[in-house]
């Protein structure tokens, strides 16, 4: 029973999709305040899914069965990463071991399911945003790892809470050399996994006309947003367990999460959407090489 | 060339939102060869205007486009002016001058702000249209309107710059001075920007000579012209300013051609301001005579060039225009082939093509029967083509 409340209530699905929907609102008014705009209200994200849920599933006759499923496996996948890390939060000893490993891998399927719904539904707009999606993970996925295998050095564990236990005693992860190096290669990456600029090229609106989700529509649709919300709210708080995981009371956690999502939305407005081939120059080339540096950091012991 | 993918851009896409057609033949990413398809906006313009007397074609080409909404126009005047051998008091010439190239900021402005979204750079976006909303007042302070100023007539221009609009005119300028410093540092220091834009849909200046293009894409590729040096027209004969020549022909160098114009406006607008002396603002205007004149111009996007015959009656018998974009469209189908998908995007939207100034009708005839369209078989034809439409949809 308390399973099934983790999984649907807190602090996975509707905690998740409330938190995640909110920050939207919160990207949206901050970039609407830089753009001199005015921007919607609080509630704007929430009305928007309401009126996509109310609307009719219009299915391409080219469409595959997986058209129809994938939106369900994004946003499973970003719930059970919401659940595991909460749960974790709220009580470090329900982690288990090897359960890094399991976030890292269950982190890549909403992209995944982005490529698999993208590709069965038979546009060649969306197949250009799938194969723009696909590079796209490769490109980031090396290094994302390589930062992650900074931490695992460090804290010899593979493990959240053993993660959490020893920032709590020698200090957040952040503050070491290896540690800001792997902070900033994972954060470059959060923000190609959350799909934002400049690395928003597998949606690119003006080239591609929103390209992965061009034949996606009403409830289907609004499941893919939801998965975006529910990543808005999860890559930080990710970043903020294996980085800035010290202190995790309420109230610095609202703050460092506050923080790095004005980080993540300042970085979306002062950039120019990347080429797909620069994105890939840019992950493998410097950020690999900063990531490799933190590995050897770590090892070294620094 | 096995597996050719088509993307479409248009005819409603999210990257121009005037209608029109480009076919992209793309393999991977890369852009292997490209249609341009145009012609969903036509208006019969010029059919029209042999139907209106001189005074009212003013409005009527001025309507033509809502962003050169004064280059047409003016255009027209000089034809005008031309055939009957006019002479225009010397304060109307500078305040057109000044309305024109207050036009070019605006239209500058809001191509730099298209760019940036593009790109998908809306910041940039935001903010260069929101540099540009104090010209567009400026605008309605002198003229009663933020888009179609109807400033221009045959003689003359019908409202005067009062005293009162000058200061106003002043301090924006100077605001707009400091916006497009920090435009030129943005666009000059930021590394993101260059990536994207250098060495990207390039015309070389043989190429660009070859396609006949105009304005700021043929600056941009070298090609040293600008019709108010090489012919002056207004007042631009009387006061100083530089012709912005780039070499490179890439979308960087058009973006810097049209930077660094608004520089050169902002200094021609503050002399003639200066300089403009008072007095009359037009010349009464008897009669147009039989003949021929023609006006050209040199609109924010290039050459804007009007021909216009009368026969001594009150309206054209012949009106022929050409609108920049008509030159400088064609010649995306260089620029955009051999760049990817993104590159086609920037590149298709960096000659600031203008649509509705380029759009066309085109008969073809055979031998025998000599036919050609009149207006009222162009609205019959649309009537017909309504109708067919209701007939599928089942209405």
């Amino acid at each position: 029973m308390k399973l099934v409340f983790n999984y649907l209530i807190f602090p996975g699905f509707l905690f998740s999709a409330v938190v995640g929907l909110i920050s939207g609102w919160f990207d949206r008014k901050l970039t609407a305040r830089i753009q001199w705009r005015r921007g919607p209200v609080w509630y704007q994200n929430f009305l928007d899914l309401i009126k996509l849920f109310s609307k009719e599933i219009i299915i391409p006759t080219e469409a595959k069965f997986t058209f129809f499923i994938s939106p369900f496996v994004g946003v499973c996948a970003s719930v059970i990463v919401a659940t595991m890390l909460g749960r974790v939060l709220v009580n470090p000893s329900e982690s288990f071991i090897g359960d890094l490993i399991v976030l890292v891998y269950l982190l890549v399927i909403p992209a995944i399911a982005f490529i698999l719904g993208a590709s069965s539904s038979g546009n060649p707009l969306a197949s250009v945003g799938a194969s723009r999606e696909m590079k796209l993970i490769l490109g980031y996925e090396l290094p994302f790892i390589l930062s992650i295998l900074t931490i695992i050095i460090k804290t010899g564990s593979i493990k959240l809470e053993a993660i959490l236990n020893h920032q709590i005693v020698y200090g957040s992860h952040i503050a070491s050399f290896s540690g800001i190096v792997a902070f900033l290669v994972a954060f470059l990456c959060a923000q190609a996994k959350l799909g934002f600029v400049p690395f928003d090229i597998s949606e690119a609106e003006q080239e591609i006309m929103a390209g992965t989700l061009i034949e996606y529509s009403g409830p289907l649709l609004a499941l893919f947003k939801l998965t975006k919300a529910i990543l808005l709210y999860i890559m930080p708080i990710f970043l903020i367990v294996l980085f800035i995981g010290k202190d995790t009371s309420l109230k610095f956690l609202f703050l460092k999460y506050i923080g790095l999502i004005t980080l993540i939305i300042l970085l979306k407005n002062t950039n120019p959407r990347l080429k797909i081939e620069q994105a890939i120059k840019f992950f493998w080339g410097p950020v690999s090489f900063l990531a490799a540096v933190s590995v050897i950091l770590a090892l070294l012991g620094w | 060339m096995s597996h050719k993918v088509i993307i479409p851009i248009g005819p409603y896409h999210p990257l121009q939102e005037e209608p029109e057609f480009f076919r992209l033949y793309i393999e991977g990413e890369r852009v292997i060869d490209i249609d341009i398809v145009i012609g969903y906006n036509h208006r019969g313009i010029e059919e029209l205007s042999e139907h209106k007397h001189f005074d009212q074609v003013a409005y009527l080409v001025e309507r033509i486009c809502g962003i050169c909404s004064t280059s047409h126009p003016f255009a027209y005047v000089n034809a005008i002016e031309d055939l009957a051998h006019i002479q225009v008091p010397e304060r109307a010439l500078y305040i057109r001058t000044i309305i024109a190239e207050m036009e070019r900021i605006h239209s500058h402005l809001l191509w730099l702000g298209l760019a940036g979204h593009f790109i998908g750079y809306n910041t940039v976006w935001m903010w260069a249209w929101r540099y540009r909303e104090p010209i567009l007042d400026c605008f309605e302070m002198i003229t009663g309107n933020r888009n179609h100023y109807a400033m221009m007539k045959p003689g003359g221009v019908r409202r005067d710059i009062l005293e009162e609009h000058i200061s106003p005119l002043k301090k924006t300028l100077d605001e707009l001075n400091k916006a497009t410093d920090m435009f030129y540092g943005a666009v000059v220091d930021d590394p993101v920007i260059k990536a994207r834009l250098k060495g990207i849909g390039i015309l070389t200046k043989e190429q660009a000579r070859n396609w006949c293009v105009v304005g700021p894409t043929a600056r941009a590729s070298g090609i040293d012209i600008d019709v108010r040096r090489d012919d002056p027209y207004g007042a631009y004969d009387r006061v100083d300013f530089n012709v912005i020549v780039e070499k490179e022909g890439d979308i960087f160098a058009k973006t810097l051609v049209r930077i660094k114009e608004l520089y050169e406006s902002i200094r021609i607008i503050r002399q003639c301001l200066d300089k403009m002396p008072k007095g009359e603002i037009e010349t009464k205007i008897k009669e147009i005579p039989a003949g021929e004149g023609i006006g050209r111009v040199e609109a924010p996007r290039g050459e804007c060039f009007h021909y216009v015959r009368s026969d001594g009656t009150n309206r054209p018998i012949r009106h022929k225009i050409r609108a920049p974009s008509y030159m400088n469209v064609a010649s995306n189908k260089i620029a955009a082939v051999g760049g990817t998908i993104s590159d086609a995007a920037i590149t298709l939207a960096a000659v600031d093509p203008c649509y509705c100034c380029t759009e066309r009708c085109s008969v073809i005839r055979k031998k025998d029967n000599q036919k050609l369209l009149t207006g009222w078989d162009l609205i019959k034809l649309s009537q017909e083509k309504t109708e067919k439409l209701k007939k599928e949809m089942g209405l």
